[in-house]
């Protein structure tokens, strides 16, 4: 697929083939797809002329799963087969979740192996939380391919930026799961980040405060010709709106001398506080009636003041975060232009009255803080897809947490420190500690603290075969690699002698492909003939974009070729068109690759020209601008 | 591997089409990294086969590595000596001038009393004269490797300014302490 990388910035796919693309926001509460419509981005509703899908999946038996809005609805009536914001449990084990009377579920406490995320019992059986999360995200696609009327290319989906590894990844097999091509994934105060600086034009350094219904994040942009850099992030991956929820039922315990509530009782009150949260920010007073499964009446009211007092450490939580980003930025409030409220909880006015004091200033709030992720996720969606419109713009995005490894003494050493722009890599090398060991064992971990029992443990491999030598004179070369969704992968190599031993780590809590494939099949989604015909159809398409990039390319910048090249490629580009007439899918696949290796060079010729055209095109500006 | 399409083989300064010196002009240098980032960065190839996003993933890494290695003074100081064929000794050479061994252990009683008195202010006091002192350092540095070309000298700025970075480190990290 050589050609095709030198499709230009700004340069579209033929307007014909507009891609479908979306962006996803799977929320803790609630979850969105949105996609670019006529150049604009646009929330889509379901039928019922709803945008916001309550992210709530209640397992009814085997079959049959109720998503969204009538899963909230009737939460009390079976509220352990009612999975709610499930999203704080992705990518975390039980230790990871503390109290777990706190929530009415049934958890899975089986001897689960290094690194393995919770499982939840249900009627359906045992459910990981990237299960549930794959019903909400089948729930959007549908939607979406419904309102659109075709099939997805792929999707977008956001994240808090203060996820780490293995919540990324347990983010990624879900969307998997739920059949999207993931294009990427996205930090939702980035995406907030898009989304309004597209629609003001705006320039200068920004702060996105994004409270959620889960997770906290805040990100220090900086806004500049069509570049989105992200400076510096920082969070809090278990504080957001249903902590305050959690507040109010505290109180309700305690004002009532309540103790140990059944299920119902539990997530009956969770959506009395819930309600009564979100009643506080208009009103003075709300009022909290409610009635229990043994007969007891609860009648409390709850006031604003009351309500502030008992979050006000919640709020002050956010605070924390919000220097040491800045402090990471380099940076001092005052030279903040300004600040973006993101995420339904930043309503409360109390967290926008902290906000405001921190920051010296008034944050803005004129897009509908609940919609503004979706919608900059659609952005970004389109523009991954090649759906190019006439403004080219550019995300340089960080990762939020140092990775490192495990050395002597439980000690973690960073290899990639917190806020390194993505992609990025770095390699190290470690030797023996003994004489004559053949075997080491590579631990890898995420956080800043450190020990290593302090950080979080994404995986442990073994390197094995280092040929026996004395302590000290193996040289063991690791290589971590952060790709542009903040997801990671590690290699080792023994470099000492002319033996080479490498390994690709998965993550141990990440889907392997064979897994994702058995369980797309089990779920009845494709069957063996769907699969093939896909498969077919992916290469046919990608056979005519193919094709038509290498025409455009030749007649763009056929002058970069001798004669003899170009006809090799004009002879390809026949074969391919040849192959397209049958329906063969490994044929169409061999002509590709023979079509995009005799493209190779020319693809390097035209990516040297676009980015020394790309350079010297500042310098010209540059000059200009001093003149 | 024969996509590459920017040459591994080029220095970062050729990358980014800057003269090999110290002095820089870090304005240009942004400016350069981010158009080049807009032709290579791993989101122009997201529509494209895993191939395709493996080679933009690689050089992207590759431009990002060059852009934060040249931004640094201290990161560039090295990777100019190093082109240069000097190494900077850092963990090997550890013979530093007593005066100098002095005020590191005095700085660093300062950050650790400021940190147990909580005192914010006092660090950032401490944070401004430390960075008064590395800015005196790196100017030393631009003299020893533009103009005299005195590598051995500027070997042992690096050093020192290893000791400035190390503090600064240190300082955050208290600052840290003081939010918890």
């Amino acid at each position: 697929m050589a050609l095709l990388q030198i499709s230009e910035p700004g340069m579209s796919t033929a307007p014909h083939q507009h891609r479908l693309a979306v962006g996803i926001d799977l929320g803790t509460t609630n979850s969105l797809v949105a996609t670019v419509r006529n150049g604009i981005s646009t929330v889509l509703n379901d039928e019922q002329g709803r945008a916001m899908l309550p992210s709530v999946v209640r397992y009814l038996d085997a079959q049959n799963i109720l998503v969204g809005e009538e899963a909230q609805r009737t939460q009390s009536e079976d509220p352990t087969n009612t999975i709610s914001s499930v999203k704080r449990f992705m990518g975390r084990g039980l230790a990871d979740i503390g109290d777990i009377s706190r929530f009415p579920y049934r958890f899975l406490d089986d001897s689960a192996p290094h690194g393995a995320q919770v499982r939840l019992r249900t009627v359906a059986g045992a459910k990981s939380p990237v299960e549930v999360s794959a019903e909400i995200l089948k729930m959007l696609r549908a939607r979406a391919e419904a309102s659109l009327g075709g099939e997805l290319v792929g999707a977008v989906i956001t994240v808090p930026a203060y996820f780490d590894d293995a919540q990324r990844q347990a983010t990624k097999d879900a969307a998997r799961l739920a059949g999207l091509n993931v294009l990427r994934l996205l930090n939702e105060p980035t995406a907030a980040a898009i989304a309004y600086g597209l629609d003001n034009g705006s320039e200068g350094v920004y702060a996105v405060y994004d409270l959620g219904g889960g997770t906290f994040d805040i990100s220090i942009l900086r806004l500049s010709r069509g570049v989105f850099e992200v400076l510096s992030t920082n969070g809090d991956s278990a504080l957001g709106g249903d902590d305050f929820d959690h507040r109010i039922y505290c109180w309700l315990l305690e004002k009532n001398a309540l103790s140990a509530l059944g299920p119902q009782d539990t997530r009956l009150l969770l959506t009395q506080a819930r309600t009564a949260k979100e009643q506080l920010t208009e009103h003075a007073e709300a009022r909290i009636t409610v009635m229990l499964s043994g007969g007891e009446i609860i009648d409390n009211v709850l006031s604003q003041a009351a309500f502030h007092e008992m979050s006000n450490n919640l709020v002050q939580r956010t605070l924390q975060p919000m220097r040491r980003a800045l402090r990471d930025a380099g940076l001092k409030v005052q030279d903040v232009n300004g600040v973006v409220m993101v995420g339904g909880a930043t309503r409360m006015p109390q967290v926008q009255r902290a906000v405001g004091e921190f920051f010296a200033q008034t944050p803005l709030t004129n897009l509908d803080p609940d919609k503004v992720v979706a919608l900059g996720a659609a952005i970004q969606a389109n523009l991954l897809a090649g759906n190019r419109g006439e403004d080219d713009w550019l995300l340089l995005d960080v990762i939020p947490l140092s990775l490192g490894l495990e050395t002597m003494g439980g000690l973690a050493e960073k290899l990639i420190p917190r806020n390194s722009t993505i992609p990025t890599a770095r390699a190290q090398e470690f030797t023996t500690y003994k004489d004559g060991q053949t075997a080491m064992s590579i631990h890898v971990v995420q956080g800043e603290r450190e020990l290593v029992s302090d950080c979080r443990s994404l995986a442990k491999f073994e390197l094995r075969g280092i040929p026996a030598m004395v302590a000290g004179a193996a040289r063991i070369r690791v290589t971590f690699q952060v790709d542009a969704d903040g997801l990671l992968s590690v290699a080792a190599r023994e470099m000492g002698s002319g033996v080479e031993a490498m390994i690709e780590v998965k993550p141990s809590y990440g889907l392997s492909d064979s897994e994702i494939t058995r369980m797309l099949q089990e779920s009845g989604q494709y069957a063996k003939e769907d699969m093939q015909a896909r498969a077919l159809r992916e290469q046919q398409t990608e056979a005519h974009q193919l094709i038509e990039a290498v025409q455009n390319a030749l007649a763009q910048d056929g002058d970069l070729l001798v004669k003899a090249e170009r006809e090799r490629i004009v002879e390809q580009v026949q074969m391919l068109q040849d192959s397209l007439q049958q329906t063969d899918a490994a044929l169409l696949k061999r002509a590709i690759t023979n079509l995009n290796d005799a493209t190779v060079s020319f693809a390097q010729a035209r990516m040297d020209k676009s980015v020394s055209r790309a350079l010297a095109g500042k310098n010209i500006s540059e000059l200009e601008v001093k003149s | 591997m024969s996509a590459f399409s920017l040459d591994f083989q080029k220095t970062f300064f050729q990358l980014f089409g800057l003269g090999q010196s110290f002095h820089l002009d870090t304005q240009l240098l942004e400016r350069q990294y981010r158009a080049m980032q807009m032709v290579v960065h791993p989101d122009k190839f997201a529509h494209l086969p895993d191939a395709e996003q493996r080679v933009a993933m690689q050089q992207a890494t590759f431009v990002n590595e060059a852009y934060q290695t040249l931004r640094s003074p201290l990161r560039r100081a090295r990777y100019l000596l190093k082109l240069n064929g000097v190494d900077t000794q850092e963990e090997t050479n550890t013979a530093m001038p007593m005066d100098f061994l002095i005020a590191q252990m005095e700085w660093r009683e300062a950050v650790k009393e400021a940190q147990q008195a909580r005192d914010a202010e006092l660090l950032s006091e401490l944070e401004t004269r430390i960075q008064a002192e590395t800015a005196e350092l790196e100017g030393q540095l631009a003299d020893r490797i533009d103009t005299e070309k005195n590598y051995a000298a500027a070997a042992e700025l690096v050093r020192k300014l290893r000791f400035m970075e190390k503090l600064a480190e240190e300082i955050h990290a208290a600052y840290d302490e003081i939010d918890n």
